[in-house]
């Protein structure tokens, strides 16, 4: 545990460092960031895509209400000043900013976040933002076709607004992914909004290359003042991992997402280990049990299943130490999260003595589904095959293509997957994929169903006074942790490169690519025009 | 001339619906759905029962064999459909990736055809010199080496060592990106071109009408010139025009590798998300592609020796 939580604080030193530069920040220059998820863009409207890739360009164009601020790791405020709730915690009151414009020189008002929530909820197109947005009152009612607007957005002014939920959660969980961006509406109904975005952010477009790139220069009307520091920021499409090495070393780019062995190569280089970002994400990767399958029933099983791994052995050889041992389902930057809690012990006798008390003394077959990843994929279920073995558990490996393991467990095709997990920031709807409400097509791929952490989960839910609420958050996650519904495995460690004449990155836990590229600035060494 | 386009015409449709029905197919025993490649942070973001609706708005519900008819007379109007994964038309979507993905494809031909006919060329002309050997040797290495390794070698030497060039992306669409990504792409063709014109120009050089040529006194540049070049050309314009045509569908690497924007890389990326529209918009284009170009070489067979006729 003292070794975890040396890691985070190393973390967020290497975060700091990259994040406060003594010297002024240089006004001028261009940022060259890399898309590294996929060979495009899905879209540039962002109520169309909820890929991360996307969200790397729209940290530049759009804004949405509230901002992940990395430094605090926590949620603030962006296109509102305040946002006052009611004594029951249902209804938020909005004061919008009075000095945020769209890049087409019109001011933003109440008006166009109504209007853009509301085109989220179309249900005939089916905007994936349309997760967000639904803990808002009649906005179901407006995605399935039944009312014509939220009924819970009232209009005070141009710029103060009502938002009542349908339960009490903190809006800020939902309105901070770029997804939910408020658009100007005279823009999008133009028609070919994709291919001519006009936003809030920092950055105004001006030119994408399908597969290639996206430019976009500075908006002088920015409202944070003196903010963007650069004249314009590239993101660079680069799909391929050996490819955006070769241009890191070559100075073309600023910054480069790393693998488990760039990240060893790039430690062990003394021109390029100072310039590296990690950060504990805020996704958790585990082996998911599917409790319908008859020995996963038995906690003794998933319990015996955890202490069977060597987990420790696995994250140093495998995943090259480029993760963070998993403790419990939520992850280390979670406010919920139990820094006294303890991972399972590697210990194959109790192991052997837990499956002979579930009724397995000779342990059990089972098909565990995998991708090809080679972080939390294949490599990994052909590690974890042999320590299993020696406690009786045999495993059958299925691969299938990464896309589609979300969807074989919605649909409970599994008896197990290894797969990685989004567990926050929103510890709340993160521990509610355990909730025997939750359907399997949400995210309860596990069908596990506990009357005492639904009781827990109740509680949190309903309490207004967020310690308490935070305590039972922290109490369901270490029932978890007990009833092991997964194999906790880890927490990705992301880790950037970036080249020593860039300032002000974030150590983002929630994605490490989504920088706010308003903070970020490069000095005369940049060799970009 | 009419026959050969109009013969080439005829085989264009079929194929095409051939094409179309083996990748509806393929794409309906494949798992995964339009919707897969939006579950990346394993949430599904979408209701399951918008998801639903949608499905059914989109038809993807219906029996295979209707979805197809619909599909193709879609496409004889010209309309591929739009994006599941941009939401936008997917003509327009590969009309953004063409010219980039013709112009690596023509640059890798020109270095292919260029230095692969040359080498060639020279090796027969000298068999069992040193030119010959390492022509040989290259055009041996040039088919067993994969684009990909290629490509990071190419990387390594001229961007990172020398500095000569960039090393990824498409710059203002010039040369200068150009250069690496076509070399990588078009080593494959440049080591077959090479083998086959050093075969072909050795098979003709030993013919009775060179030899006649010869002993009729004619110099030996325009024996070469007037009876060996035209006469090996027929081989070559074949395997120039078989890699021609399926350089577009083997770009994929290439582009992936040097974040090319072309049709190839397209294609991957929905594949991986299942967009199906857009990714028969791109094997359709890539087949009218190689079509296209076949046609051409027989078009081209037909002008350089009268010999050939068809009918």
């Amino acid at each position: 545990m003292r070794k975890l939580l040396s890691l985070v604080a190393v973390a967020a030193i290497a975060g700091a460092g990259a994040a406060s530069a003594q010297e002024t920040p240089r006004k001028g220059g261009t940022i060259r960031m890399t898309a590294p998820y996929a060979a495009s863009f899905g879209s540039l409207d962002p109520h169309t895509t909820p890929r991360a890739q996307d969200d790397i360009i729209n940290k530049a164009l759009h804004r949405t209400l509230y901002n992940w601020d990395s430094k605090d790791n926590k949620l603030v405020l962006e296109l509102a000043t305040a946002a006052t709730p009611s004594a029951d915690g249902l209804t938020y009151t909005f004061k919008l900013r009075d000095d945020a414009y769209f890049h087409n020189g019109r001011k933003m008002t109440a008006d166009d976040v109504i209007w853009s929530f509301n085109r989220i909820m179309d249900g005939s197109k089916g905007y994936p933002a349309a997760r967000y947005v639904r803990i808002i009152k009649g906005a179901v009612e407006v995605e399935k076709g039944q009312a014509k607007e939220i009924s819970g957005l009232k209009k005070i002014d141009d710029k103060t607004f009502e938002m009542t939920l349908t339960s009490n959660v903190d809006p800020g969980y939902y309105f901070f992914s770029g997804t939910t961006a408020i658009l100007p509406k005279e823009e999008v109904e133009k028609g070919n909004f994709a291919a001519n975005p006009v936003g809030l952010g920092p950055f105004k477009f001006k030119e994408h290359i399908p597969g290639s790139r996206v430019v976009a220069e500075r908006f002088d009307k920015f409202y944070k003042p003196g903010k963007p520091y650069a004249d314009k920021v590239e993101v660079l499409i680069m799909a391929e991992a050996a490819a955006r090495d070769v241009a890191f070393r070559n100075k073309e780019i600023d910054t480069s997402i790393l693998g488990p062995a760039q990240y060893v190569a790039y430690r062990e280089d003394a021109n390029l280990k100072n310039g590296i970002l990690e950060v504990p994400e805020m996704f958790t990767r585990a082996v998911t049990f599917n409790h319908s399958f008859k020995p996963f029933a038995d906690k003794k099983v998933r319990q015996a299943f955890n202490h069977a791994i060597d987990t420790d052995l696995i994250i140093k050889r495998l995943v090259k130490d480029k993760a963070y041992r998993a403790v419990s389902w939520l992850p280390l930057a979670s406010s919920a999260f139990d820094k006294s809690a303890k991972p399972y012990a590697f210990d194959p006798e109790k192991a052997k003595k837990l499956l002979a008390e579930a009724g397995y003394p000779n342990g059990f077959e089972f098909e565990l589904t995998t991708s090809q990843n080679e972080s939390w994929g294949l490599p990994i279920v052909e590690a974890i095959i042999p320590m299993l073995a020696k406690v009786g558990i045999k495993v059958k490996p299925k691969l299938v293509e990464v896309t589609v393991l979300t969807d074989i467990a919605m649909k409970g095709e599994h008896q197990a997957y290894i797969g990685s997990n989004l567990t926050g920031p929103d510890s709340l709807a993160t521990l509610r994929c355990y909730y025997s409400q939750t359907p399997r097509t949400a995210c309860n791929y596990t069908g596990y169903n506990n009357p005492a952490y639904d009781k827990l989960l109740d509680e949190a839910a309903a309490s207004t006074d967020p310690a308490k609420r935070n305590d039972l958050l922290r109490q369901a996650n270490n029932m978890l942790l007990d009833e092991a519904p997964v194999w906790f495995f880890n927490y990705n460690k992301a880790v950037l490169a970036y080249q020593p004449w860039i300032h002000g990155l974030q150590a983002n836990p929630t994605e490490i690519t989504h920088q706010y590229p308003e903070d970020i600035w490069v000095d005369q060494r940049s060799p970009a025009k | 001339m009419l026959l050969v386009l109009a013969r080439r015409l005829g085989n264009v449709i079929p194929t095409l619906l051939a094409v179309v029905a083996l990748v509806f197919l393929l794409f309906s025993v494949l798992p995964g759905s339009f919707i897969s490649g939006m579950n990346e942070d394993g949430r599904s973001p979408i209701d399951p029962a918008v998801m639903e609706r949608m499905r059914k708005e989109m038809g993807l519900d219906d029996p295979l064999h209707e979805r197809f008819g619909k599909y193709v007379a879609k496409v004889a109007t010209g309309d591929l459909g739009i994006s599941f994964r941009t939401r936008e038309p997917v003509t327009k979507l590969i009309g953004a990736r063409l010219w980039p993905s013709l112009k690596l494809v023509l640059a890798a031909m020109s270095f292919a055809i260029l230095v692969g006919v040359t080498l060639g060329f020279l090796a027969a002309l000298r068999p069992g010199s040193l030119i010959d050997t390492a022509s040989m040797v290259m055009a041996i290495s040039g088919l067993s080496l994969s684009q990909f390794w290629f490509g990071l070698m190419l990387m390594y030497l001229f961007a990172l060592t020398l500095g000569w060039l960039p090393s990824f992306g498409y710059g203002d669409g010039g040369i200068v990106n150009l250069i690496l990504p076509a070399m990588a792409l078009g080593v494959g063709p440049m080591a077959l071109l090479a083998r086959t014109t050093r075969a072909a120009v050795l098979d003709v050089l030993n013919a009775d009408f060179v030899r006649t040529a010869r002993s009729k006194g004619m110099s030996e540049k325009r024996v070469i010139e007037w009876h060996v070049l035209r006469n090996a050309l027929v081989l070559v314009i074949t395997i120039v025009g078989l890699q021609f045509g399926s350089l577009m569908g083997q770009a994929v690497v290439v582009e992936k590798l040097f974040a090319w924007p072309g049709v190839g890389s397209l294609m991957v990326d929905s594949v991986f998300q299942r967009d199906m529209p857009a990714v028969q918009g791109c094997i359709l284009m890539i087949v009218l592609f190689f079509l296209f170009i076949n046609t051409l070489v027989d078009i081209a067979y037909v002008v350089i020796d009268p010999r050939i006729r068809y009918g």
